[in-house]
């Protein structure tokens, strides 16, 4: 296929205001659509982190108790004889105020040993001591180990009669025991911290109540700590379509198996709904880069299509004299799609540069993250992509003009 | 004269329903983002107290150890003050008016025996807090500094949560209980509606500022005799802490506001926080140099505080990014048109026509454009704004376009649209009319 690039450009010269003009709109539109992409990309990113349980089985139901005089765990132990009892229901414990995703925060520092706490306590911080860290501490009733979906890779769980008050042993996620003992086998290591608890297990990465960074994410300790607060938090077990059926059962459940107490509005949630609130901010965003990215797609092409037409018949007398010294109908609709492929180039070159410039800005002033260099090429080619689509059209009916409108005046 | 130059305008856009459709759509588009995300802007950083921000400020001190981690993700503990601090300041009288507070999450039970009770938010605050806030009263008031020294049982509700626990009755005097031991207090006033937005005065490393407001209040003194529970952040870094973790010198939780006056009270009230980090300093007390104490006016402390978040910026700069593609779109296409109307412009320019009316017809058509963009814009904003009230994030619901907002929304398109008329007009108004005129 030949197609002669000089006669487009000579055409292109006479035009050159507002070449320079859709030129400019594809360059703006190519920048801000890749990182508004490269936002998406990280937030849905964000969105997607793993927690490292079982969260499709997981519901989360919650009780305040009214009386402060209450025994709390014999009021524990006959709630979960009523949840067990529920038909689907495979697990249900009392878990603490905390658990991934869960906000709040239950952070103990904690140090490999005795000498690194102390010397933490001289400074008053645990910055910089490279022997401690801050874990956030989940807790639960006898079996919440299992019941969470957390994955044993070495050692074994709590036993029964090691759950209570102020407990002596704990089960560490991998990426603590990598940071506290690098490179040993954590069984059987201490905990120094406000007590000692002894390594009985390690458990497959699970997620801190909040994300912060990557660095501190996974550094979690689970320990045999009776919940025993006013307000009770129940963890069921079950099918993930079976979760809303047994919510609606756990309430009753709840509200028959002891005094008059409160289940406020949000204290049933499946855990995909805990989730979904977590990350709420984060789909906000997404929702709204996806519909200016859009929108913003949408008028370049609206741009483009609209001053092809605009071309095309301004033109309708030349490309009449083309087709009747001999250009075929492909030649006239290549030549626009030509013209339309050149413009868009020059844009996608001049936007891949702005975009670059914009990440670099907005790395400056909001912490993101440097763009990859693979995003300009994605960018480039949906900008080509619209291009022809949009110019496609108004092509057609420029290829469409019969030779014979040459031989009229006007 | 203009009256034609608009007729012309109508019947050239009509001439191009399409095209017309087209540079419409996409002003309306850019401009009704734009402001969307403005707004949105626009009522997160307002003045939440209009009539009294001036002469509102916040003394900070920062009684942290030296080494102290600068930003954990609860922020920085030294926006709030320790209970020791709290009371010196409030005991030295320096300031027309002064009130630490702290947010309350309480039990309230109804009257009617063997009905639930329900979890409010409310304030726990000194006495000053309702004069210097200027809190509406319905009926009665609030309670006097020796209600504050007496930890007396009296409390203060919002109209909304009166009417729910005593329906068309007089509450005032009435008993209620508060807390899980059901403790109880007598019904001292009701204020009217009262939520300001940013709830300035709130603990902002706890909530965030946005979306709540106070249903009942209570007297400072009288919550931490109870062990009343608070949803403030408690901040320590003593390595000895008191058993009570609400008066430990080295627990921060509490917020303080003063009210000064004049610009020599401001000046002297300064001088007075730094004299007091001194000598808190000078102790030992305070690791940090006396210069870490500041004081803030209202704005400023909403500025300092971060309320806003990035994500939030972020949206605006897009949304400017929109405005400007659309603008760019906009000029192309009218240069475009008006290009193609060579012949025309040549006849007119033969018949006697000077550049200016070339210039201002061509600026009529562009404007009116523009004008209608705007109008889809605003149409385009209020639904935006909407889908936004939708979404159950904290600053959601107070996504609302004000008049002033609205005002800038028909400023923006009328802006946008002669911006974008400009250059079009102009190259129109420079074709040379004998070329044209040849080519007939």
């Amino acid at each position: 296929m030949h197609m002669p690039i000089r006669p487009i450009l000579s055409s292109l010269r006479h035009h050159r205001l507002t070449a320079a003009l859709l030129l400019l709109q594809v360059a703006l539109t190519c920048a801000i659509a890749i990182n508004a992409l490269f936002l998406i990309h990280g937030r849905i990113e964000r969105i997607n982190t793993a927690t490292g349980i079982a969260e499709e089985e997981i519901s989360l139901v919650s009780v305040r108790g009214l009386n402060p005089d209450a025994n709390p765990l014999a009021q524990q132990d006959s709630d979960l004889a009523a949840l067990r009892a529920i038909p689907g229901v495979t697990t249900a414990v009392a878990v603490g105020s905390t658990l991934p995703l869960s906000g709040g925060s239950n952070d103990y520092g904690s140090c490999a040993d005795q000498a690194s706490v102390d010397q933490a306590i001289a400074l008053s911080s645990m910055d910089n001591i490279p022997g401690c860290v801050q874990p956030t501490y989940y807790e639960g009733s006898p079996g919440f180990v299992q019941a969470l979906g957390a994955h044993l890779v070495a050692g074994r769980d709590f036993n029964a009669d090691e759950y209570g008050n102020s407990p002596s042993v704990g089960i560490v996620t991998r990426s603590l025991a990598q940071r506290l003992w690098p490179g040993q086998t954590a069984i059987g290591k201490v905990i120094h911290g406000g007590g000692q608890l002894t390594v009985v297990g390690v458990i497959d990465d699970v997620l801190r109540p909040q994300l912060r960074d990557a660095s501190v994410d996974h550094l979690v300790t689970l320990w045999p700590q009776r919940p025993d607060g006013l307000t009770a938090r129940y963890l069921l077990r079950s099918t993930a379509q079976d979760r809303p059926r047994v919510l609606a059962a756990a309430a009753a459940a709840l509200a028959k198996s002891g005094p008059l107490r409160l289940q406020p509005d949000d204290g049933q949630r499946t855990f995909s709904e805990v989730r979904r609130k977590y990350f709420q901010r984060d789909s906000t965003m997404v929702g709204l880069l996806l519909a200016a990215t859009c929108g913003l797609l949408f008028v370049t092409a609206l741009g483009i299509g609209g001053l092809a037409n605009f071309w095309v018949a301004q033109r309708t007398r030349q490309i009449g004299i083309r087709r009747a010294i001999g250009a075929t109908r492909g030649d006239i609709l290549r030549h626009f799609q030509t013209e339309n492929f050149l413009i868009v180039s020059a844009g996608v070159v001049l936007g891949a540069l702005l975009a670059l410039l914009l990440n670099q800005w907005l790395m400056g002033r909001y912490e993101l993250p440097r763009l990859p260099l693979a995003y300009l090429p994605v960018g480039a080619f949906a900008l080509w992509l619209l291009g022809q689509i949009a110019v496609f059209g108004p092509a057609r009916r420029a290829a469409a003009i019969p030779p014979a409108v040459a031989t009229r005046s006007t | 004269m203009l009256g034609y130059y608009l007729k012309i305008a109508c019947s050239s856009l009509r001439r191009t329903p399409i095209t017309t459709l087209l540079m419409v759509l996409a002003i309306g588009l850019g401009i009704g983002a734009s402001m969307t995300m403005l707004t949105v802007l626009h009522v997160m950083s307002r003045d939440p107290l209009p009539a009294r921000s001036a002469r509102l400020y916040v003394p900070h001190l920062d009684p942290l150890p030296k080494n102290y981690p600068a930003n954990s993700e609860w922020g920085d503990p030294s926006n709030n003050l320790t209970w020791p601090d709290a009371m010196e300041l409030l005991h030295a009288k320096r300031a027309t008016a002064q009130a630490a507070m702290a947010g309350g999450h309480l039990l309230v039970w109804p009257e009617q025996e063997r009905t639930l009770p329900v979890e409010l938010d409310g304030r726990y605050a000194t006495h000053e807090f309702f004069p210097m806030f200027g809190l509406p009263f319905v009926t009665g008031q609030g309670w006097g500094e020796a209600d504050d020294e007496a930890h007396a049982r009296v409390v203060v509700l919002s109209q909304a949560l009166a009417r729910k626990l005593f329906g068309t009755n007089d509450p005032m005097g009435k008993a209620i209980q508060l807390g899980e031991h059901q403790t109880g207090f007598r019904v001292i006033g009701i204020v009217g509606d009262w939520e300001p937005q940013p709830l300035f005065y709130a603990d902002a490393s706890s909530k965030g500022g946005f979306g709540t407001h106070d249903d009942f209040f209570l007297p400072l003194s009288t919550a931490v005799e109870l062990g009343f529970g608070s949803d403030n952040h408690f901040a320590g870094w003593g390595s000895n802490q008191t058993e009570d973790m609400h008066t430990d010198p080295a627990t921060a939780w509490l917020q303080f506001w003063v009210q000064l006056d004049t610009p020599q009270q401001v000046a002297d009230y300064r001088s007075f926080l730094h004299e007091y980090a001194a000598q808190q300093h000078a102790s030992g007390r305070f690791e940090r140099p006396a210069e870490t104490a500041r004081l803030y006016s209202l704005m400023d402390w909403l500025q300092h505080l971060r309320l806003v978040p990035d994500d939030v910026h972020l949206q605006v700069l897009l949304a400017g990014g929109f405005l400007l593609v659309c603008l760019a779109n906009i000029i192309a296409l009218l240069l475009a048109k008006f290009l193609r109307r060579g012949s025309e412009i040549g006849v007119r320019r033969a018949l006697g026509a000077q550049r200016r009316h070339i210039f201002l017809q061509f600026g009529i058509e562009a404007l009116l454009v523009g004008a209608l963009g705007g109008l889809l814009g605003i149409v385009v904003a209020e639904v935006g704004l909407w889908s936004i009230r939708q979404r159950p994030d904290a600053y959601a619901h107070v996504a609302q376009m004000d008049a002033a907002m609205l005002l800038a929304t028909v400023t923006l398109a009328i802006a946008a649209a002669v911006l974008a008329g400009l250059l079009p007009a102009w190259r129109a108004s420079r074709i040379a009319p004998a070329l044209q005129i040849k080519a007939l």
